[in-house]
């Protein structure tokens, strides 16, 4: 058994053994095509049945800047981001002498031997991997030469750590589909690689893989992808989009899968449409129009652009219109940083737009989750009749991750209190007269008839200024109050209606762990990394906010509750206060951002310091 | 006693079918010439409230959606984005007839991007801008269509060049642009119908003066300017295409007809030039020579009966997509089997 010291740094200790339990990070150059290659290592080990997660750390920048890779590989499941590397493959010179001081004491480099720098760290091993030479006897055409220099890696890396040839061919032709040959030619230089480094390098570190049980229940997806996919089929009807990174691929996989899952089976016709706007105004103005006119409508969009939106947010929330909002988070004030992820849009979106207004939000934590989220935000937005916002991040959205297995919705579509021809002469025969804003029912939730609907009875005109139960404009103070007390009493109904927290408690704990969306994997290793020395915790992981009751019950459950997130003011932590004030003093924020996704180590070290004083 | 058949249209519904509450801007506003004459088009052309969807942004003009055809849904949306609204209301049924509102606080200021984006895609809608040169709703403010030199009681003298609605359009490669003024009824009527006939984007500038803030005689935006300076390009009627056949009517006089994408005819009778509205540089040339000129020119400018609309491009159903029903819009259990399989 190994013995953890969470003292000094960079140490080996968090990461157990050498089997199947390592980091390994790849530095490359942005634009020189190692995606691919990336890509394939991450999926081989991925079908040799050992969990494993796939983080890249990338410039927001389209050629030339130092980007980075990091495959965690973890027997135990655990898939968060950990800072040092076991294993650094560098081929980029710029930044080769950093990288070296992320690499463990017994760490392995390899390196493209054309870099030519002095290597200042006498406590790692070091592999020269002859790319070019390599590169030289493959006969590569020179246009291809420097994305096929990262096969190269990819052979040597494989055959060093016993990654199967198997496993690497099968990637490679999953990767490349329809294009066969360009897979098997990728291949030759990855055997050639491998066949030099079995009689050219001796192996002398700790590290390998060895093949487990099939992954059988899980996937490799990410979460932009799976939220498209979740949409589809969701019955989503329109998007309006604008490109932002990171959620411009939610948006353009929407368009893939819709082209092939949403056609009408007789007619060949396109039963959506998908509009990329002129902006996120335009974005979002399209999206409220389409849910006002009764389409199942979305957009997606990160931090700036949820700011563009604001105002017909506020408009949506204020008219009771259903839609469903995407913000892949990046790192905020401002511009920020484009490229790296962050939860710091929290309160943001949860009272998006000018006066009293307040939405629905969901957040997921996992590939898995942004699908089953991705279809129950439309049902959700239209039983409520009010936008939905999913909160995902750029780590949770545009790394790929080892995911279970996308499950068919289990509910059928729920459109909601909708109100056609006959539908309406029903509720006039239940109810007498109708109105767009009469609640009939109690629940807060008017019925609403929508554009085309030809009974005499059915129009009716929205707007964003006062209006009383029948659309019609009104000043009056008692109406006004009214109004706006019965669309916040939809809220109240939601909070035991939403996606409920999840917990993952431990038995004899007495400290609470508090967290959201896509650092849950850093909190459960965390969680049992603790527990091994002696510090025993709860865990739940808010999954929607209005919050349910049952937060509260965790909270008074627990002598101190840490809150986990990724933002400056601990944003989560605000709202559980404001929420439950009494309780205030059990709440505890541990909330940074630096535009890395959270590690199990900072919550082991931030909670061992506080539960030693 | 009145024949009651007389005053119906073609689908039996009477004029006060068409109508809105009553109008609370103020009395002689251009605009509420503009809704009595979308009242007429409407009524006289036979479109069933029920098939009309009318958006608006924020102003004066834009309020003024609920003072005609109540049996219509609507939406009054936000400042400058009734287009976007309107792009995104028009997919749930494309058969529908799409009437946007807008003034040139609206339209002209944060509007301008969302307004040369909705022409750019060609949605198929009319797209009124009811142009007064000033803010009434906020009490008197300059717009961005003011002239030069415009002097308003609390601001001074207008320094800047104004922007012209019907000039963006048209460089903006709208595909029916038209101008006109309150003060001709006739003429908005008949522009409005061929609107509404048209398939693609049709833009209407209308001069419609506000006479709290901007109709002093001098100004371009006035009443008496108007009528002084209005120089019509032709006297423009509307023909129905069922009664297109026939356009005898017509024949005295130099006329030119356009055919709609409907089969409806513009017929446009010569007053002073020779103008062809399907030539797009001489629509330039002449904005241009009416701005040198001082001429309010008024008709139709330009028209492409024929351009690609939005939805040539996305292969829609035909099917009203807001009455689909759920089944039809969720794949089944085996297609998200194969994906699955393909992720790993």
């Amino acid at each position: 058994m190994e013995k953890d010291t969470d003292t000094e740094k960079p140490q080996k200790g968090v990461l157990g053994e050498d089997v199947n339990d390592f980091c390994m990070t790849i530095c490359t150059v942005n634009g020189s095509g190692s995606a691919t290659a990336n890509t394939t290592l991450l999926k081989a080990i991925f079908h040799m049945g050992i969990p494993i997660s796939g983080k890249n750390i990338f410039p927001s920048n389209i050629k030339g800047l130092p980007t980075w890779f990091s495959i965690r590989v973890s027997k135990d499941g655990y898939l968060a981001r950990v800072a040092h590397d076991d294993i650094i493959v560098q081929m980029n010179p710029t930044t080769f002498e950093k990288d070296l001081d992320y690499n463990v004491p017994g760490g392995v480099v390899f390196y493209a031997d054309h870099i030519e720098l002095p290597i200042h760290r006498d406590d790692v091993i070091v592999y020269p991997m002859p790319v070019n030479d390599l590169i030289e006897e493959a006969d590569i055409p020179r246009n291809l030469r420097e994305y096929m220099s990262n096969m190269v890696y990819v052979g040597i890396v494989s055959q060093m750590l016993g990654i199967s040839m198997d496993a690497i061919h099968n990637a490679l032709i999953s990767h490349f589909g329809k294009k066969p040959s360009l897979a098997e030619s990728n291949f030759e230089v990855v055997r050639l690689a491998a066949d030099w480094a079995e009689v050219n390098l001796e192996k002398k570190d700790r590290y390998r893989v060895e093949s487990m049980e099939p992954l059988d229940d899980y996937i490799m997806a990410d979460g932009n992808v799976a939220g498209a996919l979740g949409a589809v089929y969701g019955g989503f009807q329109f998007c309006g989009w604008y490109p932002i990174t990171p959620a411009s691929s939610l948006s353009e996989s929407l368009d893939t899968f819709a082209a092939k899952l949403r056609k009408e089976p007789k007619t060949g016709k396109n039963t959506y449409a998908i509009v990329q706007a002129e902006d996120e105004l335009a974005a979002i103005g399209m999206a409220v129009g389409a849910g006002w006119a009764g389409l199942r409508a979305m957009s997606s969009t990160s931090g700036p652009g949820i700011s563009l939106m604001t105002e017909y947010m506020s408009l949506a929330y204020f008219a009771e219109i259903p839609l469903v909002l995407w913000d892949v988070q990046r790192v905020a004030p401002s511009t920020g940083l484009p490229t790296r992820t962050a939860q710091c849009d929290l309160i943001q979106n949860y009272t998006l737009g000018h006066g009293d207004t307040r939405h629905i939000l969901l957040i997921p934590s996992s590939v898995n989750e942004c699908f089953a989220f991705g279809w129950q935000a439309f049902d959700i937005a239209e039983k409520y009749q009010t936008p939905v916002i999913i909160l995902s991040d750029l780590d949770l959205g545009m790394n790929l991750w080892m995911t279970k297995k996308f499950d068919y919705p289990d509910q059928p579509i729920d459109r909601g209190k909708i109100l056609w021809e006959e539908d309406l002469e029903d509720f006039k025969g239940k109810w007498g007269e109708w109105g767009r804003y009469l609640d009939v029912d109690g629940d807060g939730i008017p019925y609403r008839t929508i554009m085309g609907n030809t009974h005499k009875d059915a129009p009716y005109f929205t707007r964003g200024t006062g209006h009383d139960d029948y659309g019609n404009y009104s000043e009056d103070p008692e109406v006004w109050r009214r109004t706006l007390d019965r669309i916040k009493s939809k809220f109240d109904t939601a909070r035991e209606n939403l996606p409920k927290p999840v917990y993952r408690n431990l038995e004899g704990a007495d400290i609470g762990l508090i967290a959201m969306g896509s650092t849950e994997p850093a909190l459960i290793e965390a969680q049992d990394k603790l527990k091994a020395k002696g510090i025993v915790t709860d865990f739940m992981r808010i999954r929607a906010l209005p919050l349910s009751k049952e937060v509260g019950s965790f909270i008074k459950a627990h002598d101190r509750n840490y809150v986990l997130e990724l933002n400056q003011d601990g944003q989560l932590h605000q709202i559980l206060t404001l929420d439950y004030c009494d309780m205030a003093k059990r709440l505890i924020s541990l909330a940074y951002i630096d535009g890395l996704p959270m590690t199990a180590d900072y919550i082991i070290n931030t909670i061992s310091a506080k539960e030693e004083n | 006693m009145a024949d009651k058949k007389k005053d119906t249209n073609v689908i039996g519904l009477t004029r006060s079918d068409y109508k809105g509450e009553p109008s609370t801007l103020c009395p002689g506003c251009g605009h509420n010439t503009i809704s009595a004459q979308i009242i007429m088009a409407f009524y006289e052309m036979g479109i069933h409230p029920n098939q009309i969807v009318k958006l608006s942004g924020i102003g004066c003009s834009s309020k003024s959606p609920t003072y005609f055809l109540s049996q219509s849904f609507g939406f009054n949306g936000l400042h400058g984005r009734m287009p976007s609204l309107a792009l995104g209301a028009a997919f749930a049924d494309t058969r529908m007839k799409i009437l946007g509102v807008s003034g040139d606080g609206d339209t002209a200021s944060i509007g301008m991007g969302q307004f040369k984006h909705i022409i750019r895609r060609n949605l198929p809608m009319v797209y009124i801008v009811e142009n007064n040169g000033v803010y009434g709703l906020t009490k008197g403010q300059f717009s961005a269509t003011a002239e030069k030199g415009l002097e308003l009681k609390h601001h001074g003298t207008n320094p800047f060049l104004p922007i012209d609605i019907a000039k963006e359009a048209l460089i903006g490669n709208a595909s029916f642009v038209a101008r006109s003024f309150a003060g001709d009824p006739k003429q908005v009527r008949e522009l409005l119908k061929a609107a509404l006939s048209h398939r693609g984007i049709a833009v209407l500038d209308i001069i419609s003066p506000c006479v709290s803030f901007n109709n002093r005689e001098d100004t371009l935006h006035s009443y008496h300017w108007g009528r002084q300076h209005e120089a019509p390009l032709h006297d423009i009627s509307y023909v129905p295409k069922k009664r297109a056949i026939i356009l005898d009517e017509f024949a005295d006089g130099e006329t030119k007809e356009v055919t709609l994408h409907d089969g409806s005819v513009v017929v446009l009778k010569k007053v002073e030039k020779d103008y062809d509205p399907r030539d797009k540089w001489q629509a330039m040339k002449i904005l241009e020579e009416a701005e040198q000129n001082h001429w309010l020119v008024t008709g139709l400018i330009y028209v492409d009966p024929d351009q690609e609309t939005l939805y040539d491009h996305l292969n829609l159903t035909e099917e009203p997509m807001n009455r689909m029903p759920a089944e039809a819009l969720r794949p089944s259990p085996e297609t998200l089997e194969r994906i699955n399989r393909s992720m790993l």
